[in-house]
């Protein structure tokens, strides 16, 4: 079956965003057709990877053990993206997050109750049973019951954007062939360039190379960079990126959550030139993963080595790969292709440098630089192990600039009258640095929404 | 013994599901693997038991098919629980009867109903087989009460001795694994879940049946299946007690106890299996191995013919075919009870034992966690 050549609203991307953009639009009574680049058993993008969602809540309720108010909420994102979240914007993504669970569940998707017991503590975020895998089956699966028309490996190529309107729509078959739609509207929500390594390589020069893709290898930006060569204004600094430290060993695509490394604070951490360069014990939130990702970038070869001996790694949680180990210190560093003498070096000069506590957690360095300002013990008890450690993508932090109505700003001033875009295309707007878990998923889901009523309102009346 | 071991498989998948946790709410499977990160032997074959095949871990997973990582937990526990059954399959030339599922049943049925219906043809004068019998006793004159009730407690017999011996095996490399010995809350709570199939809901919304849409037909069918089960075995023990204490012979009237919980029993046991052989049939077959089909249609076509006949049986007991149908019946029901250790069905056995393992464990987690707060 080939596309609908005009459809009222033609949705690109197949991850949250597309979704809810899809079905919220498709309910206001438009004729929906969503293009999903990948094929079907790949679908969702990154929303495959993720498990839970920030949403605004006055009371502990099943999902999650407290209240989170509007306002905190709202504070939460001011301060993790250091005041650069566009206000207006702020306050829709706050205001519409309170009613995501309900309207979840009205789509079949099933949330994880805390009573399970088997869930780490949340108060600000709920999760998602079985995942974003499992939501994506259900969204699609309500999108289809409801009569959006689902396409898979049709990538949208040419957003068409003339002036301030989507006329002409260029999109790619799953032959590589070229065909043409002229729909109502527009709305893009196929995710960031993040996985597209020219344009890794363009921000990043040589340092592209060694960045391992967390998510989707279909997030490649294609329409989103040819949008803003036909006048849509970008917004954040594609020099940017959130990174996490994961296992440099993962495949270079889609190697998801389970890859990053987690035990920083049981061991030492060097880079290539058996040097330490940051406190492992310093920050144990779950924030690390990305305060070691952005410093692994800037490693010669954005490569480093988390040193754990026995007692440390047999403390560790479960990890994909197994750690590479070896008898003594020497045996690890040939292992692992570094100088053995100065893997020795660092290690000695750091064991003496240990200061035990009270409580293991009070264990520090004194006289090091940099110190290690907690957790820290002597590395002494045979075997030794490693994880090689490499920075991985999540998202970038440019995108398209948009209204509160997720209308496409223009570089020339104004919006496109009948283009849209939701999750991680617009997200800058929210988030042009930093964040916090659940954020993602929370602007697909209220952007997508809103972006599908508004295109159904621009189309319908 | 299957050809290659699936336990290597189920241990790598199980590596990463514990680096991952997505899945920990539909079901007790992976919260159980977290806290048994050595992932043993032992371990792996108590989850393969925990797991009630609900499949909704393959179609959540981010790592399924055709991820590299190619994680399909329902497969591959699947796979290690027919190894077990195999393995523990006692005694151990009879544990090729599971290899070969469907072709055992098949043998197995028609030895058991050659024996019987030759028994009879040639034993029973055929003025008695082919008369139409009614009032008292009329089964009991073509095959004598005592032989019936000796046919079919043998291999009964014999069976929950087998079972038991294969339970008992399994219950020792737990305790020596370091297992909790359960108390009487854990056989309760075991109690529950095995009758509400808590395990097979899929956290709340349901299973993946048939594909990635959540239903809750399996576990329904499941029931009727077993509550099936259940009336025709109550039916039974109802009539001995009828004919023993009571002095009541059979056939009893359509009315009459028995007779209506045979009948509603054999009917809800025909649903069932129909049931789940669409499924079966229908489903696809990504997380389930071919082994594990072909073990469950044959068991569903065994418990097919066990119902059918008995339903046969009730219909046509006045007329000269009774007597044919109650030998058929009867082997029928002799092959089911012979293959209660060497089928499908003895999946009931290992399960219950699992969640009992699982409900020690939990309890003890939960007393521990409470004495650390
Ligand atoms: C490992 C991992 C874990 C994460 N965990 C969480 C979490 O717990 N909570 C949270 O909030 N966020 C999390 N995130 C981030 C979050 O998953 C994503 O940011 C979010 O899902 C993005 O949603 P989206 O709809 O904008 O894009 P995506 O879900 O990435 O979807 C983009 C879609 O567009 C399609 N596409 C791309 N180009 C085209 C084209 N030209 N034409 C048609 N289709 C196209 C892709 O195939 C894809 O389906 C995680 C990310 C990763 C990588």
């Amino acid at each position: 079956m080939t596309p609908d050549p005009t459809p009222d609203v033609l949705v690109a991307g197949g991850g949250t965003a597309a979704l809810c953009a899809a079905i919220s639009a498709r309910r206001a009574g438009a004729r929906v057709t969503l293009l999903e680049q990948a094929p079907r058993a790949r679908r969702g993008g990154n929303t495959r990877h993720a498990r839970n969602f920030r949403y605004a809540h006055d009371t502990a309720n099943a999902l999650s053990s407290g209240p989170y108010p509007a306002a905190t909420f709202l504070a939460d994102l001011q301060g993790v993206t250091e005041g650069g979240a566009d206000p207006q914007l702020a306050r829709r993504l706050v205001e519409r997050s309170a009613d995501l669970p309900a309207w979840l569940g009205g789509c079949g998707v099933a949330l994880q109750p805390r009573a399970g017991g088997v869930l780490p503590p949340s108060r600000k975020t709920a999760f998602l049973l079985g995942g974003g895998t499992a939501m994506i089956n259900a969204l699609y699966a309500e999108a289809e019951r409801l009569g959006v028309t689902i396409h898979y490996q049709y990538a949208l190529e040419d957003p068409g954007l003339d002036g301030e309107r989507v006329g002409r729509v260029g999109v790619r078959d799953p032959h590589g062939a070229t065909l043409h739609l002229a729909p109502g509207a527009l709305i893009l929500c196929s995710g960031g360039p993040h996985a597209n390594r020219d344009w890794l390589a363009r921000h990043w020069g040589a340092r592209a190379a060694g960045i391992l893709n967390r998510g989707t290898p279909y997030s490649e930006g294609r329409a989103l960079l040819r949008l803003l060569e036909q006048g849509a204004e970008p917004i954040g600094d594609p020099g940017r990126a959130h990174l996490v430290a994961i296992d440099g060993r993962s495949p270079v695509d889609d190697g998801g959550i389970v890859t990053r490394v987690r035990c920083m604070p049981a061991g030492i951490v060097v880079d290539s030139a058996c040097r330490r360069f940051l406190d492992e014990g310093g920050d144990t939130a779950s924030t690390r993963y990305a305060r070691w990702g952005q410093r692994l970038i800037d490693c010669p070869d954005q490569v480093a080595y988390l040193v754990l001996d026995t007692p440390a790694w047999q403390s560790a949680p479960p990890s994909l790969y197994p750690p590479i180990t070896a008898p003594t210190p020497e045996a690890l560093a040939v292992r692992l292709g570094l100088d053995p003498a100065a893997l020795v070096a660092t290690l000695a000069a750091y064991n003496a440098a240990v200061r035990p506590g009270e409580t293991p957690e009070d264990g520090h360095t004194e006289g090091l630089e940099p110190p290690k300002s907690g957790h820290a013990r002597v590395l002494d008890t045979p075997p030794f192990a490693a994880y090689p450690m490499r920075p991985g993508i999540t998202f970038g932090y440019q995108g398209l600039a948009v209204a509160p109505d997720t209308r496409v700003r223009l570089t020339r001033g104004g919006v496109a009258t009948n283009l849209f875009a939701a999750g991680v295309a617009m997200q800058p707007n929210l988030i042009p640095r930093g964040y916090v878990s659940g954020l993602a998923l929370a602007i697909g889901m209220v952007f997508g929404r809103i972006a599908g009523e508004e295109a159904a309102n621009h189309v319908l009346n | 013994m299957s050809s290659t071991d699936p336990r290597a498989e189920t241990r790598r998948v199980l590596a990463i599901c514990n680096a991952c946790g997505y899945c920990n709410g539909f079901c007790d499977v992976f919260e159980s693997a977290r806290l048994r990160p050595a992932l043993t032997d032992t371990d792996l074959e108590h989850l393969a038991h925990l797991c009630h095949h609900c499949r909704n871990c393959l179609y959540a997973c981010q790592y399924a098919p055709p991820h590299p990582f190619a994680v399909n937990v329902p497969r591959a526990l699947t796979a290690l629980r027919h190894h077990a059954y195999v393995r523990h399959a006692w005694p151990r030339p009879l544990a090729r009867l599971l290899v070969h599922a469907p072709a055992s049943a098949l043998l197995v049925a028609l030895a058991t109903i050659v024996l019987v219906l030759g028994a009879v043809l040639t034993l029973v004068p055929h003025a008695v087989l082919f008369a139409a019998h009614q009032g008292p006793g009329a089964f009991y004159a073509v095959i004598p009460w005592g032989w019936m009730s000796l046919l079919a407690a043998l291999p009964l017999g014999w069976s929950l001795l087998a079972v038991a011996v294969s339970l008992r095996r399994v219950w020792r490399e737990g305790a020596s694994a370091g297992e909790p010995p359960p108390g009487w809350r854990d056989w309760r709570g075991a109690l529950a879940d095995l009758v509400t199939l808590r395990n097979l809901r899929g956290g709340g919304p349901g299973c993946n049946d048939l594909d990635d849409r959540p239903s809750h037909w399996r576990r329904r069918l499941h029931h009727t299946l077993l509550l099936g089960l259940l009336g025709c075995l109550a039916a039974t023990t109802i009539a001995t007690v009828y004919h023993h204490l009571l002095g009541l012979q059979a056939p009893y009237p359509w009315w009459s106890l028995p007779v209506v919980l045979g009948t509603l029993g054999g009917l809800a046991m025909t649903v069932a299996t129909l049931g789940l052989a669409w499924l079966t049939l229908r489903a696809d077959p990504t997380p389930s191995t071919s082994a594990s089909r072909g073990a469950d249609a044959a068991l569903l076509a065994l418990l097919a013919a066990v119902a059918l006949s008995g339903l046969a049986l009730l219909g046509w007991r006045a007329t000269a075919a009774m007597g044919v149908l109650l030998a058929l019946h009867l082997a029928t029901v002799i092959a089911f009870f012979l293959l209660i250790p060497y089928s499908k069905l003895v999946h009931g056995g290992y399960r219950a034992l699992a969640l009992l393992r699982e409900a020690a464990a939990r309890r003890r987690r939960i007393r521990r966690a409470a004495g650390d707060a």
